[in-house]
């Protein structure tokens, strides 16, 4: 194993700051961080707040991709700075922000509220079809119907997604691929029969019919839930449900 | 103890210079107009086919000229690039779950392209192109 | 300073916390309850448990197996009354969170799936591919979302709790975004705050793990039980430190070194099992106390291989091919590609014992109440003695469901009767608490810094408390951590901002595991046998007639803690081997 990987180098991070007791709007400041090859920019940004500048704010915590806390704009585009490789960033300098279409609490910590109540809103909890209790045993599930909402399952609530979309940019009461995905993981799982409760919020203008489709929530997704695949399902699925209510009201749904 | 959020706003008319997806989103957006002034000519081109042989006439020499040409030609590129687009992500709002797996993208959007293909095929026949 | 009143406040909003909450609203539904963590709650480090969780569920398996499996593992230094609750609980846990949508993977006739699991001798294991944790976590979080008498208080920094009258009546928070501090009166209080592994300079927890919860429960005069036992897990990267679930080897990845030889067989745990064929407790399927010192050995004996990042074994899961690798860990496979740029499918990986686990924490009894009346703790910040000397792995997982629970319906047993406290007390309480904290910020004459502390906090830990320790070795790093302790009074405060101040935060965090990290040296120094996971290269037998006792810490100040014992429980299984030879009995 010879390879440059513990190679060291020298990496200007240009970074946001922002304090509200002191400036009035926010500043890009340069640090000159010295740094190993097989960094990411996670342990960069750990080097420099521990031996240069202990003021920088931001969150982190797991440093393995599953905790979401590390959601930042790097180069300007949405990532987790515990996945975003050094190694994958030749140029000399890196800028980073916080989270794009929130607002700045301080440095790259950014306002993190707006999500957490939309995400309250769309009921992202199991609303029993049929209720079982739990000495029954379990509600049976073949590999095939855990398959059909798993991958939306994976949502670690990063954010990144509302950060690169341009619709939650304009339009800050959409509410959003990440939580819109997670009523639809539960739509679509087979335990579940809240679907028509969390239609009300997502079958909507400010839900679903918010979304043009850009597709930016699916490419900047470190988890690959896809949520512009879930908004689309959605949309088709409340499509069809319009058909079988105003021309074929005889079907049940 | 001043807390004081700093909104950074989005600027509502240029922000798709921003980066280059939000282009090719534009641009999948923008190709979408030319099909609707192509679907306006049609439905001119039936106007003045029910007014009559002479305005019918007059209809066609008007698609001859080199600015209809062209136009034409542009929207027969970006009614395909606006295809192409919206096959390619068809996948997503339509999986298809066989047994546990999910087809391939590739199979769903094939699908697409093999439908599109035999429909204008048979449009073409039935034309009497062939 | 503005007062939050509740009924029952939880500390730590991870799984432990999460499962407390909701046991609250839904058995004490006019309870209001307060849920305050320093992270929102789906950042909890739960999140990064890959595994699975252990419960008997299947028809080969019973109750028994499990209780001898986890005494044994956790070398008879569990109490077996604590143990035998745990396992009876642990089905009716993970059901309930299959009830709740947490996506366990299923057989094809759509029952739940189990997986093998370290030093376990049926299949019990629930997973959810190899990120179960994560999956426990968010169904937690998304189902406590229905409750509305839940009031969660995220990003909130727990400072100090508020005991008058011999009780905890309470505790103080600082609210991060504005940096106020909020008294919370509370009429019992549980701690949930997990695990304190960030004193090791090398370890696969998150930032967040610094025993804040421990550190505030020991402070106030509970006492830290076992402290000395830490585990080590056995495979870590070497970089990084990052986890790679124990399912590697369940699935039957195999450990070689440097000859490519299974070496497990030469440390009493062979004999060798077909490659891709795990057997159960033995060979790659041992304990993880057992398998993390197998390669400390083969490290001394110069069998180990050289990598960039120092000496590893391998893991090797080449044999599994793409398409299983894929569906049971296609989280180590992504990790391995990230930090090591290594793909597993096609290549063997290096690894490293790597810092995991407290199986010490606030002495809890089997009701998860701590010694101090009011107070509660669950999950790993807890030592309620399931562990003992050592954890099976897919035990933790189960544990901060069954005593999250168990602590919420003590509590809420407990405000029932609750007296009202003495309001002036309390208030000079957290008035000091305030005062404390504004010290740090006016502060100018600081000389200590919080990242070179905690480096030498880092180095003194890793040289004399890790995987095998002497007196000597202990006696240092227990004066190295009483001296630090010294100086982290006179730390130096840079930011001086109220609003998102993380520099007050890692310094408090600091002060925490300091405090911890000399509960565990001093307890380890005073440990003069080995056992699970505290090896001594001085005393390297086990000593039943004078140790099979748990180790109890005592807050003193500034001085040392005083270490007092406490006899083990044991109902059913007298101490004895501990066998991970397989089929040779």
């Amino acid at each position: 194993m010879t390879d440059n990987r513990l190679a060291a180098r020298q990496i200007e991070l240009e970074i946001l700051r922002y304090d509200p007791e002191k400036d009035q709007e926010p500043h890009f400041e340069r640090y000159s961080v010295p740094c190993i090859n097989e960094w990411c920019v996670l342990d960069a940004l750990n080097h420099l707040k521990d031996s240069i500048d202990p003021t920088l704010a931001y969150r982190w915590s797991c440093h393995m991709q599953v905790c979401g806390s590390c959601g930042m704009m790097i180069n300007g585009e949405p990532k987790l700075a515990c996945k975003a490789m050094l190694r994958d960033y030749p140029d000399a300098v890196i800028r980073i922000e916080p989270l794009a279409h929130f607002p700045v609490e301080r440095d790259l910590v950014s306002v993190a509220d707006d999500f957490m109540d939309k995400l309250k809103r769309v009921k992202p909890y199991l609303i029993p079809g049929k209720v079982r209790v739990p000495t029954e045993g379990e509600y049976k599930q073949t590999p095939a119907q855990l398959k059909r909402y798993r991958q939306f399952a994976m949502c670690i609530n990063c954010m990144l997604c509302y950060a690169a979309c341009p619709e939650y940019g304009l339009q800050p009461k959409f509410i959003g691929p990440a939580a819109i995905s997670l009523a639809h993981r539960y739509n679509q799982d087979s335990r579940d029969g809240g679907r028509d409760e969390r239609q009300e919020e997502i079958a909507t203008n400010e839900g679903v019919w918010e979304c043009t489709f850009v597709g930016a929530c699916s490419e900047v997704c470190p988890k690959h839930v896809d949520p512009a695949a879930a908004l689309q399902q959605v949309k088709v699925a409340s499509t069809v449900d319009w058909y079988l209510e105003h021309f074929m009201s005889w079907v049940k749904k | 103890m001043s807390r004081r959020p700093y909104v950074r706003e989005v600027p509502p008319t240029s922000w798709y210079f921003r980066m280059p997806r939000y282009m090719r989103y534009m641009a999948r957006e923008v190709t979408s107009i030319f099909i609707g002034i192509y679907t306006m000519i049609m439905v001119f081109g039936l106007a003045a086919l029910a007014a009559g042989p002479e305005r019918w006439d007059a209809f066609l020499k008007a698609l001859q000229t080199p600015l209809s040409l062209t136009f034409h030609w542009l929207a027969l590129a970006f009614a395909l690039y606006n295809s192409f687009t919206w096959f390619n992500v068809a996948p997503k709002a339509l999986p298809i779950q066989v047994g546990e797996e999910l087809m391939p993208d590739i199979v769903v959007a094939g699908g697409h392209y093999v439908v599109w293909v035999l429909l204008s095929l048979f449009i073409l026949f039935w034309a009497g192109v062939f | 300073m503005e007062t939050i009143q509740t009924d029952v406040a939880i500390i730590g909003a991870g799984g432990a916390g999460l499962r407390a909450a909701i046991a609250l609203a839904q058995e004490s539904p006019k309870l209001r309850i307060a849920l305050i963590s320093k992270v929102y709650p789906m950042r909890s480090h739960t999140c990064a448990a890959e595994g699975g969780a252990a419960g008997v569920i299947k028809d080969n398996d019973s109750f028994e197996q499990h209780f001898h499996d986890t005494v044994g593992g956790g070398d008879w230094l569990c109490d077996q009354d604590a143990v035998d609750y745990h396992i009876h609980e642990a089905p009716k846990e993970l059901m309930q969170l299959e009830h709740w949508g947490c996506p366990w993977n299923r057989e094809d006739n759509g029952s739940v799936a189990v997986r093998p699991f370290g030093g376990m001798k049926i299949e019990r294991t629930w997973f959810a591919a190899d990120k179960s944790g994560f999956h426990i976590l968010h169904t937690l979080f998304q189902t406590s979302l229905q409750f509305p008498q839940i009031q969660r208080y995220d990003e909130y920094f727990a400072t100090d709790l508020l005991v008058d009258d011999g009780r905890c009546q309470g505790f103080t928070a600082i609210e991060m975004k504005s940096g106020s501090m909020r008294r919370f009166k509370a009429g019992a209080v549980i701690i949930a705050g997990g695990g304190a592994s960030r004193m090791f300079p090398f370890n696969t927890n998150g930032a967040i793990k610094t025993g804040d919860g421990m550190a505030m429960a020991y402070r106030a005069g509970a006492p830290l039980k076992d402290m000395e036992f830490v585990q080590y897990h056995p495979t870590g990267l070497p970089n990084t430190g990052t986890l790679l679930t124990e399912a590697c080897r369940g699935e039957g990845g195999v450990l070689l070194n440097k000859d490519n030889y299974r070496f497990l067989q030469d440390y009493g745990m062979g004999p060798e099992t077909p490659k891709g064929q795990p057997v159960l407790k033995t060979m790659e399927l041992g304990p993880r106390d057992r398998v993390s010192q197998a390669i400390w050995g083969e490290m001394q004996k110069g069998r180990a291989v050289d990598t960039p990042w120092g000496k590893c074994v391998w893991l090797d899961l080449r044999h599994l091919g793409e398409k299983k690798i894929n569906e049971r860990l296609p989280f180590v496979r992504d990790i391995c590609i990230s930090y090591l740029a290594m793909d597993p499918v096609h290549e063997m990986i290096p690894i490293v014992p790597v810092v995991h686990y407290m199986m010490g924490g606030i002495h809890t009894d089997t009701k998860a109440a701590t010694s101090l009346p009011g107070l509660f703790a669950a999950g790993e910040c807890a030592c309620v003695s399931i562990n003992g000397a050592n954890r099976l792995g897919s035990n933790s997982l189960v544990e901060i469901l069954v005593f999250g629970r168990r602590a919420a319906l003590s509590a809420a047993e407990y405000v029932a009767a609750a007296k009202p406290g003495n309001e002036a007390a309390l208030v000079a309480q957290a008035d000091a608490s305030q005062a404390r904290i504004d010290e740090l910020f006016a502060r100018s004459s600081g000389t200590e810094s919080i990242a070179g502390l905690r480096k030498e906090m880092h180095e003194t830990m890793g040289d004399g408390a890790g995987i095998y320790r002497t007196q000597e070795g202990l006696a240092k790093t227990s004066a190295k951590l009483a001296e630090l302790r010294r100086r982290y009074q006179n730390i130096k405060l840079h930011d001086k901002s109220r609003v998102y101040n993380t520099d007050l935060l890692t310094a408090l965090e600091l002060g925490n595991m300091l405090d911890c990290a000399e509960a565990v040296a001093v307890s380890g120094r005073e440990r003069k046998e080995s056992r699970g996971a505290h090896q001594r290269l001085d005393f390297t037998a086990r000593d039943d007639d004078k140790y099979l006792r748990h180790s109890m810490a005592y807050f003193n100040g500034l001085e040392p803690p005083r270490i007092d014992y406490r006899d083990v429980v044991i109902t059913t299984s007298p101490p004895g081997v501990r066998d991970y030879s397989g089929e040779k009995k």
